[in-house]
């Protein structure tokens, strides 16, 4: 079953179009990789996805509603079952990282405060950051922030994960460790994980169905064993470039 | 939604069985149960029967947590028995805490705290004075080489720093001649002296009104806008990325502004003296019935050149004083967004306080200095 399905979008930024009739799928229980060039509009997705930015035209169903069509409240509401990781973090620069992780809780949950507290401890733990709890955001590096806000996004085990670039920014144990992570939370609690990214090591290691965009559009969706054999050069050039390093 | 309002937890002897999932949407209601069956917490050893709970996710893992830690503070220990493979795995997946207390931070003694706040202050002073020498050392040396600075910034920020500031100056400053010349004139008209309403708005606006309002005006203006973008730059790393590219950020980013600043104060400080002396002029012709040429004859006479000389040698002094405050607080940024914001409100506070001791200074110097000054 799809948990979220796009249909002929198409949006972009003033009178620039970037997607020009986007259709794809992703899988409930199932990690999708979005990937394709720098600039191909694959953030420009996920902010037309989870409402960022308004779509020109064509259709966005998540958990098998019409987002685009709903109002404030309603998606609001949908919004709690949604965790979103962003490219550079978007951690309250204000506030410790106990307190970011604190935010989704306090705001949706009724969780008794010691709960609540061991519950952020958790989840820092789980990406590596109980020592930064009572730390500011300017305090830590750049894979850490990311790390955290990671820990932030997935404070209510949400239903659905976007991760914009999560690898981007961390040496290659921490983003193994954190593809290792999303795979267990896929796993264990059936969350269905959307990736932004163009890391083909991390690619590999955990996505069950990329789809990969070019010029606007879907140029593939698939496997990535699919993918690797597609015949489409551009694809096939990616992931071997891609896998040099790896 | 989910919420448990009814019992779901049984307690016999030292064991708690949950009969329920253990989720972020039950677990409120399962804590309050279990903290108010007090028996629990009397026992050292206790049991968890999870045999019943058939779904569990992070918030179910830190109420077990929340449990374990409460056992262990009173030398206890928690058992889990029964689960499925699932839960348990869900359970070994987030149970990855190693110590439930947070490490509390050193309080700090009275004298201890004070000592710390003198020595950063010290240090703080002892930066903004390398900062200092540095500004004037560059600002020294960019009269002969133009390297390192922005071709065209000068005039930029003559136009940021002057003209764009003109309306707000000439507002304030009429608005301060009229006010003046209105509360004096009330007092001297008893006396029969309604012209020396003249004397006194032209003598103030020019030693003291004219200079401090400008500088004011530019502080909250200007100076904020220094420390912000020099703020903005730190935060972003630019300013780092300039030295990678072997330019000075004081030398790139502060001297063309110190030009600007040091060329355009006195003219916008001139134009305050007039725009004041228009306004008593307005209160003298309106109010008081003096004519146009009397009050100017007036003002001509009461005003010597070493009072202008004095107004734009003060002007000139807080156009330092404002540059290079907004100059140290952009630099010394710390905390992201938030820093910028601090060092802004800091930097036009500072800099408003420095303008108005440096005015009591030079006050007492010139009043002192007598025939030297």
């Amino acid at each position: 079953m799809s948990i979220v399905s796009v249909t002929h979008l198409e949006a972009g930024y003033e009178d620039t179009p970037v997607l020009r009739d986007v259709s794809m799928t992703a899988e409930e229980g199932a990690i999708t990789a979005v990937l394709g060039t720098s600039g191909c509009g694959k953030s420009t997705l996920l902010k037309n996805i989870i409402r960022l930015n308004d779509a020109w035209s064509g259709s966005v169903r998540m958990f098998d509603e019409e987002v685009m069509v709903m109002d404030e409240p309603e998606f609001n509401q949908l919004l709690k079952r949604v965790g979103v990781l962003f490219q550079n973090g978007a951690l309250l620069n204000s506030i410790t990282i106990a307190e970011n992780v604190a935010i989704p809780l306090e705001q949706h949950t009724r969780l008794p405060a010691p709960v609540r507290d061991h519950l952020i401890r958790i989840k820092l733990a789980l990406v590596e950051l109980e020592e930064a709890i009572d730390k500011l955001p300017s305090e830590l590096s750049g894979g850490m922030r990311k790390r955290a806000a990671l820990a932030r996004a997935m404070a209510l085990d949400p239903d659905l994960l976007f991760c914009d670039e999560p690898s981007a920014g961390l040496d290659p144990v921490t983003a193994a460790g954190l593809d290792n992570l999303i795979c267990r939370l896929r796993d264990q609690l059936g969350m269905s994980v959307i990736v932004i990214t163009h890391h083909v090591p991390s690619i590999i290691r955990t996505a069950d169905k990329i789809v990969y965009l070019s010029d606007g559009g879907v140029l593939f969706s698939g496997t990535v064993k699919e993918a690797r054999s597609s015949g489409i050069e551009q694809i096939e050039r990616f992931f071997r470039e891609g896998v040099k390093d790896y | 939604m989910r919420r448990v309002s009814h019992p779901v937890c049984r307690f016999a002897d030292s064991t708690v069985s949950v009969d329920a999932p253990l989720t972020k949407d039950t677990v409120p209601g399962i804590y309050a149960e279990i903290d108010g069956h007090r028996s629990v917490w009397e026992d050292t050893a206790l049991t968890l029967d999870l045999s019943a709970v058939t779904r569990i996710d992070s918030a179910g893992v830190a109420l077990i947590e929340t449990l374990r830690s409460r056992v262990n503070e009173r030398g206890g220990s928690l058992t889990i028995t029964g689960g499925s493979k699932d839960v348990l795995a869900l359970i070994e997946t987030f149970t990855v805490t190693r110590d439930g207390k947070r490490q509390p931070r050193p309080k700090r003694r009275f004298f201890e705290g004070m000592g710390e706040q003198l020595y950063t202050f010290w240090q703080h002073l002892g930066a903004f004075f390398i900062l200092v020498a540095d500004t004037a050392f560059y600002s020294v040396q960019g009269m002969f080489t133009r390297s390192g600075m922005r071709k065209g910034e000068f005039t930029k920020q003559c136009i940021f720093i002057g003209m764009n500031a003109l309306p707000i100056v000439g507002l304030i400053s009429f608005l301060i001649g009229f006010i003046l010349a209105l509360q004096s004139a009330a007092q001297l008209r008893q006396f029969g002296a309604s012209i020396y309403v003249a004397d006194l708005v032209a003598i103030s606006m020019t030693r003291e009104m004219g200079p401090i309002m400008t500088a004011i005006a530019l502080a909250g203006r200007s100076g904020s806008a220094f420390a912000s973008e020099i703020a903005n730059m730190v935060v972003t790393e630019e300013t780092d990325a300039l030295k990678t590219m072997g330019l000075n950020p004081i030398q790139y980013i502060v001297v063309p502004k110190m030009y600007a600043i040091t060329v355009t104060t006195p003219m916008l400080t001139i134009l305050s003296m007039l725009i004041g002396i228009f306004g008593s002029l307005v209160i003298g012709v309106t109010y008081l019935d003096l004519s146009v040429g009397p009050f100017m004859d007036q003002v001509a006479n009461a005003l010597i050149l070493r009072d202008v000389i004095i107004g734009l040698a003060k002007s000139v002094i807080f156009a330092w004083i404002i540059i290079t405050v907004g100059a140290y607080f952009g630099f010394t940024v710390s905390g992201g967004a938030e820093g910028v914001g601090r060092a802004t409100t800091a930097s036009v506070v500072t800099s408003i306080f420095m303008v108005i001791l440096a005015d009591s200074i030079l006050g007492l110097i010139f009043y002192f200095g007598g025939g030297a000054f």
